[in-house]
């Protein structure tokens, strides 16, 4: 019986890595041929993207994933951090338990009505504020719309680790005489840093590769944003918004976007590591 | 999706070959107990609705397979005419040239695109030069076009979509370079997906500008009149709405029964409703 299940659980991890390397491979095989008709630095560099003309430049979504996701990182990093001290050092534990169930439910809000609610509310919002080329679908609609749907796992690895953080570092810290900022800024954050920084990764991730909610608000322009009003198309939104009629180079121009998406987040995911590793060894 | 498709034919294709050749002389022939096939051949507009007429027509005619290749207007014409293909299939009117060859044209369905703006927008007609312009980026504010000082919100579909194809094809929205047909539509224009995101995207803001199939058009957003023709169905059909296209099945005289019989299925109600789906229906 523990052979029989020994294999049956190996089978399904097989299950899990053959997919993956199916995916990778098929996004690979597919993008890769492309790289005949534009080379990789012009392809990376190019500010035109004219399918009908074959040319493809993704330099304008490249500029536009990055910056949408430093923001929204940003603001993720700056309320989901703070909301998670009120969470765990702050609230009373009733109050908490309320507000970490909203959180599990934006958690669990599909991004298509994140993107509705954004193309709805947060765009004619913006429009109505300060106007700007797109009239309001713009850089600052997806950091805005972004930094909310990150907020749920910032949150939550934060507030994981900060409860994780042994009981006796607050008594030491609060025998010392710090005052209960004090702690929570120097001692408790400290301790938590490396799941914090684990959960900021993994929101940039999730930033990072959102396309529905971003393809609604965004506006799609393939320019280089020159203000925070203009108009942006990410790599994402490239790829979902042209593939249901691309054919031939332009089919392959689109996997080639989505292997620079690859790479990018595979840089991440090494980048989270690498630093896991390190914060695990101080 | 398309390819898809185009494996799923590629498929039919073959399959259809294997057929003919176990049918052998009952094949074409029409009134045999065999497999007859019918090539439709011809504009990759008219190819979508066609795919989807001949999966209906199949399923009600066993003995009949028929083969859908979307390769361009002027190819199916060409096809219709040389015999290569039962039915040839052309989104634009037949050239001069082409009319000579005694083809039978058949409008299965019209294709019209209405330009429309917010309810909100005071502009009721442009004409063909502005509309082009506006899409150009040279006419960028509606005061220049009788309209409020106001810059205008230029929206339009994303590449390879069939509705934008027509549009700059019938606005005149292309130009060459290097050998290939690009499109001349601003780069600074927002891209939306499908006409539904175009059409809440001129919903939700006042000063914007976009187009979509007719038949997409409800209250939310206002058609324009072009060189001061609105956009209606029967301004379609009588050609004097200038941004439509008839979508044609051309057949020769000396057609097979079972063609002429799928073409009547395409006119019928129920071939009329798949083409409605996406374009005006004719009955």
């Amino acid at each position: 019986m523990d052979k029989l299940m020994r294999y049956v659980f190996m089978g399904c991890a097989a299950v899990t890595i053959l997919s993956i390397s199916i995916i990778a491979g098929y996004v690979v095989a597919n993008g890769v041929p492309f790289f005949a008709h534009t080379d990789l630095i012009s392809f990376l560099t190019g500010k035109e993207w004219i399918p009908s003309g074959h040319i493809y430049g993704i330099y304008p979504m490249l500029v536009a994933s990055i910056l949408g996701t430093l923001g929204a990182v940003t603001i993720g990093v700056v309320i989901g951090i703070s909301t998670a001290i009120v969470l765990v050092e702050i609230l009373p534990p009733s109050l908490s338990s309320w507000l970490s169930k909203a959180i599990d439910l934006l958690a669990g809000i599909p991004s298509v009505v994140y993107g509705f609610f954004g193309l709805m509310v947060i765009v004619p919002l913006i429009n109505k504020t300060w106007g700007g080329p797109g009239a309001g679908s713009s850089l600052l609609a997806v950091i805005f719309i972004l930094g909310i749907m990150i907020l749920p796992t910032i949150i939550r690895m934060t507030e994981v680790s900060l409860r994780a953080v042994p009981k006796e570092y607050k008594e030491g810290a609060l025998a010392l005489g710090a005052t209960r900022l004090q702690y929570i800024f120097k001692v408790q954050l400290r301790a938590a840093q490396s799941g914090i920084l684990a959960g900021i990764i993994l929101g940039t991730g999730r930033a990072l590769g959102e396309t529905m909610a971003v393809m609604l608000v965004a506006g799609n322009t393939a320019l280089v944003p020159d203000s925070i009003l203009s108009p942006v198309r990410t790599l994402t939104a490239n790829v979902a918004l042209e593939m249901s009629y691309a054919m031939g180079t332009h089919q392959q121009a689109l996997f080639a976007t989505g292997l620079v998406l690859f790479a990018l987040i595979m840089a991440i995911n090494l980048l989270m590591q690498y630093i896991l590793k390190r914060a695990g060894r101080n | 999706m398309k390819n898809r498709m185009v494996k799923l034919f590629s498929l039919l294709t073959v399959g259809s070959m294997v057929l003919v050749g176990c049918g052998s002389s009952d094949s074409g022939s029409g009134g045999g107990s065999g497999t007859t096939v019918i090539s439709t051949v011809g504009s990759t507009t008219v190819a979508t609705p066609m795919e989807v007429l001949a999966d209906a027509y199949m399923a009600k005619n066993s003995s009949v397979v028929v083969e859908v290749q979307g390769v361009g207007s002027s190819s199916g014409i060409k096809a219709a005419y040389d015999g290569s293909a039962d039915m040839g299939m052309a989104s634009r009117t037949l050239k001069e040239e082409e009319k000579t060859w005694g083809l039978t044209e058949t409008t299965i369905a019209l294709d019209a695109i209405a330009v429309c703006v917010n309810p909100a927008n005071s502009v009721t007609t442009l004409t063909f030069d502005q509309l082009k312009g506006i899409y150009e980026g040279d006419i960028t504010n509606w005061s220049e076009v009788g309209g409020p000082n106001e810059q205008i919100i230029v929206v339009t579909r994303e590449d390879g979509s069939g509705t934008r194809g027509a549009f700059e094809e019938l606005v005149g929205l292309q130009e060459d370079r290097d050998g290939n047909t690009i499109s001349t539509i601003a780069a600074t224009a927002l891209v939306q997906q499908g006409n539904g995101a175009v059409q809440s995207t001129v919903a939700s803001r006042e000063y914007a500008i976009g187009y979509m199939s007719l038949g997409n058009i409800d209250s939310t957003v206002k058609p324009l009149a072009v060189d001061g023709v609105e956009p209606t169905v029967a301004a379609a059909l009588a050609g004097t709405y200038k941004i439509s296209r008839p979508l044609l099945v051309l057949t020769s005289d000396s057609a097979n029964d079972v063609t002429k019989d799928f073409l009547s299925f395409i006119l019928s109600a129920e071939g009329q409703e798949i083409v409605g789906q996406s374009f005006i229906p004719v009955n």
